[in-house]
């Protein structure tokens, strides 16, 4: 989903940092707040940031015939929300730019955004959505996982059409374009994504529920239920 | 069930497995990186060659060196999965 260093005009780029500085602002403060007063969450805020580690360094090939990388936002999302996951990508995403020449120092803000915002801000809104209308919790994990990953790729597509509209047809021309591009070959890939971070979820329930009844991402009545099922 | 949700994950990874047995049997595919086929397809949209006003600041050398930094960014990642994993379930066996 990287927009290559130097591909986006500079008044897109600083557009970008602009409306990303706010969420990474908010973020650092929240986790500041996540440190003092929820330390025993701390490993799990490092789970969280090593999966987008390893996820978004899988180059995996799709059935469309070229290859992309899943985004393992969803996980971060989901336990911490989407202004501390958008500080995990973005870590992620400064090394791609510094080390592997993957997208950009003047891209980072547009990537960020797409990687490391949009994608958790959605994440975030189906798992909520989901618990509080009660659908099965691993169900709305996948959801939340797999549409986050999908949303990204959208997003950064939108990105590129709004600066590089079509000639002819303008944005949507463009954006169809872009999204052939990105969505077609994402979407195996988010579907795994979101196996694995359900399946990751699992063993979490499994070996630390109370830590996740501690962040509000379960209720206990949830929890109990989820811990009496595996047994 | 005790591992439903570790065969329906399984069974999702085989289905993506498979799904190549068939992309690799239906035409010529290049197996690129999606980032390179958008830069395509702004010379497209824009009708000329668009030229990058930025490089990046450091670029790895040759292929092998890229691949270096990305198994080392999986590797740090795996370490620290598997640490905290390990680190947890030691902690529930001494509990109970």
């Amino acid at each position: 989903m990287h927009i290559m260093e130097g591909f986006l005009p500079p008044a897109w780029c600083l557009f970008w940092f602009l409306v990303s500085a706010p969420f990474v602002v908010y973020g650092m403060y929240q986790l500041r707040i996540l440190m003092r007063e929820k330390r025993e969450a701390l490993p799990l805020l490092a789970v969280a940031g090593a999966f987008i580690f390893v996820l978004s360094s899988l180059k995996l090939p799709s059935v469309s015939g070229s290859c992309s990388h899943p985004t393992g936002t969803g996980l971060g999302a989901i336990l911490f929300g989407p202004f501390i996951t958008s500080i995990l990508g973005l870590i992620v995403l400064l090394y791609q730019a510094v080390f592997l020449a993957h997208g950009g120092l003047t891209t980072l803000g547009a990537n960020l955004f797409s990687m490391g915002i949009a994608g958790p801000l959605l994440a975030y809104a189906i798992y909520r959505g989901g618990q509080k209308v009660g659908l099965n919790t691993y169900l709305t994990v996948f959801l939340a996982a797999a549409l986050a990953d999908l949303f990204t790729y959208v997003v950064t597509a939108a990105q590129l059409a709004l600066a590089f509209p079509a000639e002819a047809g303008g944005f949507v021309t463009s954006f169809i374009a872009f999204a052939a591009v990105y969505a077609v070959t994402q979407i195996p890939l988010a579907i795994i994504e979101g196996a694995v971070i359900a399946l990751t979820f699992k063993y979490i329930i499994d070996v630390r529920s109370e830590i996740l009844v501690r962040l509000g991402v379960l209720s206990d009545a949830v929890a109990a239920r989820l811990q009496e099922v595996k047994a | 069930m005790k591992y439903t949700m570790e065969l329906a994950v399984l069974a999702v990874v085989l289905l993506f497995a498979g799904s190549f047995v068939i992309a690799l049997n239906t035409g010529e595919h290049e197996w690129g990186g999606t980032d390179d086929q958008a830069g395509d397809v702004i010379n497209k949209m824009t009708g000329t060659e668009y030229e990058p006003w930025a490089d990046p600041i450091y670029e790895p050398a040759s292929g092998e060196i890229e691949s270096l930094f990305f198994c080392l960014q999986a590797a740090v990642g795996a370490l620290v999965i598997g640490f905290f994993f390990g680190y947890y379930y030691r902690g529930r066996r001494i509990n109970t």
